[in-house]
């Protein structure tokens, strides 16, 4: 019993991945105050205009996180390949926001993609405040 | 004859008619040498280049179309699809492996063979075999919302993402 126990906290601890919304979110912090002394919290309502705001891409085409996602978070999305997307609010999808790895990959693609530059830890920060407070 | 050498021969006739019917089924079950791509597989490839669009079996290109694929992740057709670098490699050598030019089956060989020397194409739906092929499906047909575009395979080829793009199997949704 307790070998078995033991080994499980090493399988858990191997996992570091393994995170919930709230650990990514204190992460972001961490680097946001390191990014900017200024920093004052995160904001669900900034996170939501970031995600509906259109740019104009140096393609010529408008972009925005909702393009894919849609402009409900809690809705399934579809890629330009016309794959589905699963729902970004964990309120209907609660793998979302619980792999760091992943989290960071998605935002390193995105942001380049709508954004053409890399997101800010305030902006990852702030977009995933107003996912987790989606109801 | 002996009576263990008719035993024998028995054995040995059901044996080689068995083997017989077996490498002739294994034309569309795609195995070695047959019509369609035999599966492959690898966590990796199968995670990360399914996620945006449909799993592309690796038959479908030869290895240095692979290549350029993998070499140019950070704009992938559009997109920025990049990788860490373990990852990037280990999928561009099973890529690599299992692309085209190293396929004994007939699809891949005629999809490479339909490919000049000097023609590195990063589109399956540009190589002439593909052209070929599909030259009965009209643009609007690619373009119907149930289908998106000549990249989504699996629209009309349900076995696609297997490497089955059997004739027998299309079905061309409204």
């Amino acid at each position: 019993m307790r070998k078995s126990l033991i080994l499980l906290g090493l399988l858990y601890s191997i996992n570091g991945f393994a995170a919930t919304p709230q650990e990514l979110l204190k992460q972001y912090e961490v680097q946001a105050k390191q990014e900017s002394p200024a920093f004052s919290g995160f904001s669900a309502d900034r996170g939501a205009s970031f995600f509906r705001t259109e740019r104009m891409h140096s393609d010529g085409k408008k972009v925005s996180c909702s393009t894919c996602h849609t402009a409900d978070p809690r809705n399934q999305g579809k890629t330009r390949a016309n794959k589905v997307i699963e729902p970004m609010a964990p309120i209907v999808n609660q793998q979302r926001f619980t792999d760091a790895a992943k989290v960071e990959k998605w935002f390193g693609r995105n942001c380049k993609d709508v954004l053409e530059r890399a997101c800010t830890a305030q902006e990852k920060g702030d977009y995933i405040q107003y996912l987790v407070n989606v109801k | 004859m002996k009576r263990w050498m008719q035993f024998l021969v028995l054995i040995t006739s059901i044996t080689s008619a068995g083997a017989l019917l077996a490498s002739g089924g294994m034309g569309d079950n795609g195995e070695s040498g047959g019509s369609q791509m035999p599966p492959v597989t690898n966590a990796k490839w199968k995670a990360e280049c399914s996620s945006c669009h449909m799993l592309y079996h690796p038959g479908l290109l030869p290895e240095r179309s692979w290549n350029k694929v993998m070499s140019g992740l950070d704009n992938h057709f559009g997109e920025n699809a990049s990788l860490d670098a373990a990852t990037r490699d280990e999928i561009t050598k099973f890529l690599a492996l299992n692309s085209a030019d190293k396929q004994d089956n007939r699809r891949s060989s005629r999809i490479n063979q339909s490919i000049s020397a000097n023609a590195t194409p990063l589109r399956i739906s540009e190589t002439r075999y593909f052209l070929s092929k599909h030259d009965e499906v009209s643009a609007s047909t690619f373009k119907r919302k149930s289908i998106g575009s000549a990249s989504n395979c699996i629209a009309c080829h349900k076995g696609a993402e297997k490497g089955n793009f059997s004739e027998s199997q299309v079905r061309i949704p409204r």
